[in-house]
């Protein structure tokens, strides 16, 4: 008998609240996370805005000094993400083997990286800090998180840029239903506010240069998006067998019931213009999942606000979903917090639960003038009732990987 | 510099690197067995005496035998005559 995967545990930390129950208020009254960025002078860049985890101090959330030394801000991150989650799903771990860590980031320890090369410029290669590798390596971020929790099961983390965390979800399902672990802690986590970061998506011309109306700049699907809003944080669930949620009598807050994942085969950054990888990764987490299109009622969509993705999304979920499209629901958490990158996926996968669990559709804000080419519900502004049996979350990633999942009510 | 003062900076360099509080900090202490370091603190530790006490790069043969802040101390004491 195939084992059921599910979640019952939630941690977020984003631009508009660190926490489920303040991530949860955001989104439902539709409050933006996006300033102009506090973090480097902004003289010479396009993009100057951006999803930042303000008035943020990590002693606050029981780092030592040493830790802080020691960490990216991306495993700093994600640890308070993972705390949040395991004490949500108040487990206690008693075969540590049959619990791992997949949480991923899209980008790594940036932040580390540009300090060190700057050491390395300035006062050459033995002024090198030894933890200028293990902070920046996207993997430690799994690694530290097993140290905390005790978790020696599967552990690593994948990188597919802004699909990493559903990819990482999606692979964890697949780890527990193949009887490789009974826990899954799961997601991801992204810190690349920083010099390099804004200024290689701003050459790419990804990113939104709203500068002037920075809670504006995030409008996804909306005719006049000119592209995304970089920013930061972590999203991290917990995923468990059934049976042994229920042998705990554990809280269950939804079911992930598909996975699929494709590549557009295609360009290294642009999507295909047929919309037909994206199209074809919701097709096989429906097969998986053994539901059909007419069962799906939600779409928390990649969304990213730029140009080509909205467009190019719309077409994959009609391509899909033909009709029934226009009778699914389709929103953007992004236009709130921005674009958490390979921690996307993470973020979106809890507003996915928590809109399933208070039977709310979240907005998707900014949202004001119609676009021909993107004509479907998107939950213009204001949020709404709205009953989901099963949701999909989409995540696309440069490279042309294509992530999703469907989450399922429990029942 | 006296003993005095380079324990002092020295005290500094230790909450600073090694994340200890300055009162666990004594001349006979163990830098890995007292003060919790591992082999990646002990490596910028060395960075950070070499920046602060103007000391020519640390061999790692050295390296290996600045066990206790006594030992550092003495050492540093040496190359800053």
């Amino acid at each position: 008998m195939t084992r059921r995967v599910v979640i019952t545990g939630l941690g977020v930390v984003s631009p508009i609240g660190i926490g489920k129950q303040n991530y949860w208020d955001s989104l439902v009254s539709g409050k933006s996370g996006i300033t102009q960025i506090s973090k480097f002078p902004l003289e010479g860049f396009a993009s100057k805005i951006a999803g930042e985890i303000s008035n943020f101090n990590p002693e606050d959330y029981g780092f030592s000094r040493k830790d802080i030394r020691r960490m990216d801000l991306i495993s700093i991150f994600a640890v308070i993400a993972a705390n949040e989650a395991m004490e949500d799903a108040n487990i206690v771990i008693t075969d540590p083997y049959r619990a791992g860590v997949m949480v991923s980031s899209g980008i790594g320890g940036i932040t580390t990286f540009e300090i060190q090369h700057s050491n390395l410029i300035e006062r050459g290669p033995t002024r090198v800090s030894p933890f200028f590798i293990p902070m920046m390596i996207q993997n430690t971020t799994p690694g530290e998180i097993s140290i905390r929790f005790n978790l020696k099961g599967p552990n690593f983390s994948i990188a597919s840029a802004c699909a990493s965390s559903t990819h990482a979800i999606g692979e964890s399902f697949e780890t527990i239903r193949r009887n490789d672990a009974d826990i899954m802690v799961t997601g991801g986590a992204e810190a690349a506010i920083t010099e390099m970061a804004v200024a290689g998506f701003s050459s790419m011309r990804a990113l939104s240069t709203r500068n002037d109306e920075p809670e504006k700049a995030s409008r996804p699907f909306d005719r006049e998006r000119d592209g995304f809003v970089i920013a930061e944080g972590s999203g991290v669930i917990i995923l468990e067998e059934l049976e042994h949620a229920i042998k705990r009598d554990a809280k269950i807050y939804a079911e992930v019931t598909g996975y699929g994942a494709t590549a557009d085969a295609y360009h290294i950054t642009a999507p295909c213009t047929s919309g037909l990888g994206s199209a074809k990764a919701m097709e096989f987490a429906l097969n998986k999942a053994g539901i059909s299109i007419n069962d799906i009622d939600y779409i928390n969509a990649h969304g990213t606000s730029t140009p080509l993705n909205d467009k190019i999304e719309t077409t994959a979920i009609k391509t899909l979903f033909k009709e029934h499209a226009y009778k699914l629901a389709v929103n953007s958490t992004k236009s709130m917090t921005g674009h958490l990158l390979g921690a996307a996926g993470g973020a979106e996968a809890i507003a996915t639960v928590l809109q399933i669990q208070n039977k709310i559709l979240h907005p998707t804000i900014n949202y004001t003038t119609k676009d021909p080419e993107c004509d479907l519900d998107y939950v213009p502004n204001k949020a709404r009732n709205f009953e989901i049996k099963n949701a999909i979350s989409n995540s696309l990633g440069f490279g042309g990987h294509n992530a999703s999942i469907v989450i399922s009510k429990y029942e | 510099m006296n003993r005095e003062e380079i324990y002092g900076k020295l005290k500094e360099l230790m909450v600073d690197k090694l994340g200890v509080d300055e009162d666990k900090i004594k001349e006979n202490s163990h830098i890995i067995d007292d003060l919790g370091a591992d082999s990646l603190d002990v490596v910028e530790f060395a960075m950070g005496i070499e920046d602060e006490f103007n000391v020519p790069k640390i061999p790692q043969d050295d390296i290996e035998q600045l066990t206790t802040v006594n030992s550092i101390l003495d050492y540093i004491e040496d190359k800053t005559k």
